[in-house]
């Protein structure tokens, strides 16, 4: 039975992991492939490194960092940040990304999600999606966050799956940051909406948020994706797994 | 003791440093080569994308023919993702002719579930369940199902896990599951 998944994320500028650390063992706790192989460690189905870098040239670092970490770490790798063309996508997936997470660029050229996925298959490209209510429901925001597009998101997931998109990445906004659990409404609304895999984002608190936004009864997602909760060690991943196992939701738990 | 060399074949399409660093893991010489080398110990052929550019991408190189002369010759060869769809007779992706070493057809999954099939799934086998990471839309569907060593299920069941005449063929990414893969590897790279 395919499991539901538990996805940490990190922000990575420069090449390196944005924020504090506290797995005081690690040797270098801010390089990204060290807590890569971390979270695998800890039964992390997937990884996900947000490229924040603001300039992006052509020897950007993420691309040593995606092939580092495809060395070292033998779990997947979703790239986002900052991918404008196709001729990005191909670079990050040669350079060690298993999959590419498009924002911004997607909803400036839909098209680009028809070409990546003619290019890559829809299996290598993840729609990001950032949204935050409105008086009639929800919007896409881009250019992380700060512009507002007017578009309504669920009929964006809805335009990105017909497009080629494989899976879409969901953060409320409104959720975000405040770790009092996602936005069940929202992700109920897009799972129900598209028939490709949904990851839920933003707002996890406690390891029973993430087993609400993969509850088929409540957010109904197919992954669950935490940054701050995992790097600050609020709580591990295998705790998220722990909670879902709990309501009898397929999870694949890690080696003890 | 040598380790067993490994070709893995670049066609243009695939992550190739996850699968060289996990065949590396797994106890095995691996490089990376847009040829085939007659000399390797065994041929891995990798490949995420879509089955048709894969295919024209073989057959611009004439590669095609050499991957078919080396499964003839029942040398070891591992299928990853299109690398194992690409020997059947044809795809329903793009409608387009494979390679023909084994028969059988390539097909959209279906059924009440979200495709692509991504994530983790068991693949059972005679002696119990494994978890493997899947990404992927279309899947194989063999005439002779003797051939299957291990079946998943996403909707329909179909072959996860093909084992031949020195032929190994997986749906699954093992460069991409975790210590259960790389197991699998170096389960493959002892018997090459």
């Amino acid at each position: 039975m395919l499991v539901k998944r538990v996805i940490p994320c990190l922000d990575v500028d420069g090449g390196r992991v944005v924020k504090g650390v506290r797995f005081v063992e690690l040797v270098d706790a801010g390089d990204p492939v060290e807590l890569a192989a971390r979270y695998d460690q800890q039964g992390a189905d997937e990884v996900v490194f947000l490229d924040i870098t603001a300039s992006h040239q052509n020897r950007d670092p993420i691309y040593d960092v995606a092939t580092r970490t495809a060395e070292r770490v033998f779990v997947p790798l979703t790239i986002g940040g900052g991918i404008g063309s196709v001729e990005d996508v191909h670079r990050l997936l040669r350079a060690g990304a298993d999959k590419v997470s498009i924002n911004s660029a997607a909803v400036a050229d839909p098209g680009l999600i028809e070409r990546a996925a003619g290019e890559f298959g829809s299996q290598a490209i993840v729609i990001a999606i950032d949204a935050q209510r409105s008086t009639t429901g929800w919007n896409v925001f881009v250019q992380g966050g700060r512009r507002d597009t007017g578009r309504d998101a669920i009929g964006w997931a809805c335009r990105a799956a017909e497009l080629g998109a494989g899976e879409i990445l969901l953060t409320s906004m409104d959720a975000d940051g405040t770790t009092e659990g996602y936005d069940i409404a929202l992700t109920r609304r897009v799972t129900a909406a598209v028939d490709i895999p949904v990851i839920a984002s933003g707002g996890a608190g406690a390891p029973d948020h993430l087993a609400d936004a993969v509850d088929p009864d409540l957010g109904g997602a197919d992954a669950a994706l935490a940054a701050s909760v995992f790097h600050f060690g609020a709580f591990s991943v295998r705790a998220a797994k722990e909670a879902m196992a709990a309501r009898d939701l397929p999870v694949r738990m890690p080696a003890s | 003791m040598t380790k067993p060399r490994v070709t893995v074949l670049d066609h243009g399409m695939g992550n190739l440093p996850s699968v060289v660093k996990a065949l590396e893991a797994a106890g095995a010489d691996a490089r990376v080569s847009t040829s085939i080398d007659d000399h390797a110990d065994a041929l891995c052929v990798p490949g995420q994308g879509v089955f048709g550019r894969c295919m024209s991408a073989l057959s611009r190189a004439g590669l095609g023919e050499q991957i078919l002369g080396w499964i003839g010759d029942a040398r070891p060869y591992l299928g990853i993702c299109l690398g194992m769809q690409i020997l059947f007779d044809h795809s329903e992706e793009g409608d387009v002719v494979g390679l023909g070493a084994l028969a059988g057809r390539v097909t959209r999954l279906t059924g009440p579930v979200r495709v692509p099939h991504i994530g983790w799934n068991t693949v059972s086998r005679g002696d119990g369940e494994v978890y493997f990471y899947f990404d992927h839309s279309f899947a194989v569907h063999p005439d002779d199902g003797g051939i299957v060593k291990g079946w998943c299920e996403h909707g329909e069941r179909f072959a996860a896990w093909i084992e031949g005449d020195g032929l190994t063929a997986v749906q699954f990414h093992p460069e991409k599951s975790s210590r259960d893969g790389i197991a699998l590897l170096r389960d493959w790279v002892a018997r090459v």
